[in-house]
């Protein structure tokens, strides 16, 4: 998974105070996981949810590259990416509980989070369903003659869907501003990519001609360097590109995955070494631009946040049963 | 260019003399093209629809006159041209997604009723797919179990989505600009065997809304309730039935989501007989939804239980010799109409 088409493209130079917003982002979504995981384990929160911890510096890295105005696609497993993208912690997880506040008035829940003001087009329930989705919004861009991109994120089990190939081949033959997003975090629900995914990653998209690399996706310097060329490329009419982003899922497939028997505790160990967040932390220190107390404040600020957002929801009203039969149709 | 006569709507009459005929497929493409020039946001995407103007040649000219920005030739990939037409539709744009057959429609299942029919909904409705999918149903051209059904009823199933199924060249200019206009999903089915059809249509501009029957014949001893080409049969039939002294009253209801129950349910409390005719499979279809809501709401008029024609169940055989057998026809309408009149 080291393969690449085009040359590295070295780290984009933010200044201290852009890294730090980053890492407020990253841990706005670590926080917010945790806390929904709290949620389900108390049996506060319905259904269940598939957490994000682990790949944060993907979602911020590549939405940090973005405009308000872009758009993304997300998956089941994105609470990431609606928070990276902008949205509000407190409806957040009032969708998360089925309440009226909620971004979808509890009609989507953790799965379907949608918020057009912030250009998430819609987190999907289905691996790879929006694959079409986010190169339609890319066909959009073309017919409009806008400069925004779309950027479609999705899991290394999509690999497996025919839909993304479709889409591909498409973004490329009309030279669509479409980023292709694989979260690869090595494992399709229970089982290793390895079992799933033959022959090469990256070359799933060179073979159409689409720009591809394999990037470390859990540092958020080379994600988000990676992220501003090819999104950059796209604007200019570059078209398409393919990142495959090496992660890994801290938690198990959802919330009531505890077991793990798929994978060993000492896999798990490994990848705990190169925590998005620390190497953010370790990198920041280490080149003198912020110090531990700046990062201790921002995690407590964020809990402080994450825990109003809570009682919000937790206090906010469900949705009347008229809302059941609203909104089938516009 | 409809008339209210006792709540129930008549457009014109199918061989009305004097005004302009024209093709259904004309229709079609008048509908496009009017569309296309009115709205820019309009764009069609399909397999061979630009250049070649379509295989039906429905499309023939739109290419030309509208640039292939707007009328796209894509590659064979139904899932992802449908997936296309709703990530364009959520962001601003109102795809027209072609779909040759709807045999094919198969392969945009998940694009269709995962994604079109439920974002609006599951995104509390914030979002809107105001897209079309045109699709073409139908069986008689020799053309096999993989090019012949009618899966109309497999879409009508799904909350969130309209479906169209036009009959005639009016209705199908009508549905169309309208199905363009919606601000929902619309899946529209157009019967291949009805392409050549000609019909009165006015040269001026009109709509016609989604969710509205039409009574295509006015008659008082029974009601058929007829789809798409079998509402040819369901006429040539009331001829038939007129010549034995029964008269037929015949309804089209032009759409099957949304269904317009009242007009179904007025014509069998005054004819106090109802028979239901529809090129899908018979099992789990339009005919057993229909009978079901007659049944419901005209029970304590009706003089016989509602009876219902459908394709046969089975796959559509390509032998001449056995695929006229699977397609309801005029004979088992009248004969089936006949008994429930008690005139066997």
């Amino acid at each position: 998974m080291n393969e690449t088409n085009d040359t590295n493209p070295g780290a984009i130079e933010l200044d201290a105070e852009h890294w730090l917003h980053a890492y407020e982002q990253m841990i706005r979504i670590r926080t917010f996981e945790e806390a929904a995981n709290e949620l389900y384990t108390s049996a506060r929160m319905p259904g269940i949810a598939h957490l994000y911890i682990g790949e944060e510096a993907i979602a911020v890295g590549i939405c940090e590259a973005l405009r308000q105005d872009d758009y993304i696609t997300s998956t089941h497993r994105g609470h990431g990416h609606c928070l990276a993208k902008g949205a509000e912690l407190d409806r957040m997880f009032a969708e998360l509980l089925g309440k009226e506040a909620g971004y979808c008035r509890g009609k989507g829940g953790s799965m379907h989070i949608a918020d057009q003001e912030t250009g998430n087009l819609g987190a999907n329930g289905i691996v790879g369903g929006s694959a079409g989705i986010a190169t339609g919004a890319g066909m959009s861009i073309k017919l409009r003659g806008t400069d925004q991109v779309s950027v479609c994120f999705f899991g290394d089990g999509a690999l497996g869907q025919g839909l993304l190939y479709e889409s591909m081949n498409m973004a490329q033959l009309w030279k669509l501003p479409v980023i292709y997003v694989c979260e690869n975090n090595q494992y399709g629900e229970y089982t290793h990519n390895s079992k799933m995914a033959a022959g090469s990653m990256v070359g799933r998209a060179t073979a159409f001609g689409v720009h591809a690399q394999a990037i470390d996706g859990q540092d958020i310097r080379t994600v988000h360097a990676t992220a501003r060329l090819v999104i950059e490329r796209a604007r200019k009419g570059g078209g398409p590109a393919f990142l495959v982003c090496d992660t890994y899922r801290f938690h198990g497939h959802h919330v009531g995955d505890i077991d793990r028997p798929y994978r060993t505790r000492d896999e798990e160990a490994e990848w705990a070494k190169r925590d998005p967040v620390n190497l953010l932390e370790a990198w920041l220190v280490e080149s003198k631009q912020a110090e531990t107390e700046v990062f201790e404040r921002i995690q407590q600020d964020v809990k402080a946040a994450v825990d109003d957002a809570v009682a919000f929801a937790l206090e906010a009203s469900f949705p009347s049963e008229s809302e059941v039969e609203r909104h089938v149709y516009a | 260019m409809s008339t209210l006569e006792n709540g129930i709507r008549h457009s014109p009459a199918i061989h009305a003399p004097g005004e302009r005929q024209i093709t259904f497929s004309q229709a079609i493409h008048e509908a496009v093209s009017e569309e296309m020039a009115r709205d820019e946001r309009v764009f069609a995407i399909g397999e061979d629809i630009a250049v070649a103007g379509s295989v039906f040649k429905v499309f023939v000219g739109l290419f030309e006159k509208f640039g292939p920005e707007r009328v796209i030739d894509s590659p064979i990939s139904e899932a992802g041209i449908a997936g296309i037409g709703v990530g364009a539709a959520i962001t601003g744009m109102r795809p027209i997604v072609d779909i040759m057959f709807c045999d094919f429609a198969t392969l945009v299942m998940d694009q269709l009723i995962n994604q079109a029919a439920k974002t609006h909904y599951m995104s509390g409705g914030k979002l809107t797919v105001p897209m079309v999918m045109r699709t073409t149903l139908g069986a008689g051209s020799r053309t096999a179990a993989q090019h012949s059904q009618s899966l109309h009823a497999l879409f009508s199933h799904i909350p969130g989505l309209k479906v169209a199924i036009p009959a005639t060249p009016y209705d199908a200019k009508g549905l169309m600009k309208s199905a363009i206009r919606d601000d929902n999903p619309v899946v529209i089915f157009e019967d291949r065997a009805l392409f050549s059809q000609s019909g009165p249509v006015p040269e001026e501009e009109y709509t016609l809304p989604l969710g509205q029957a039409d009574v295509k014949r006015t008659g008082d001893d029974i009601t058929i309730v007829a789809t798409s080409s079998m509402v040819y049969a369901a006429l040539e039939a009331a001829d038939r039935l007129a010549a034995a002294g029964i008269s037929a009253e015949l309804i089209d209801p032009r759409t099957t989501s949304p269904l317009d129950t009242e007009t179904l349910i007025q014509s069998a409390r005054k004819t106090s007989r109802a028979l239901v005719v529809d090129e899908g499979y018979r099992r789990y279809g339009v005919t057993g939804e229909i009978a079901s809501v007659i049944a419901d709401g005209a029970f304590y008029y009706l003089d016989a239980p509602v009876r219902r024609i459908g394709a046969m169940d089975v796959p559509v055989p390509f032998s001449p010799a056995m695929e006229d057998l699977t397609i309801p026809n005029v004979d088992n309408v009248v004969e089936t109409a006949k008994a429930m009149c008690g005139r066997e």
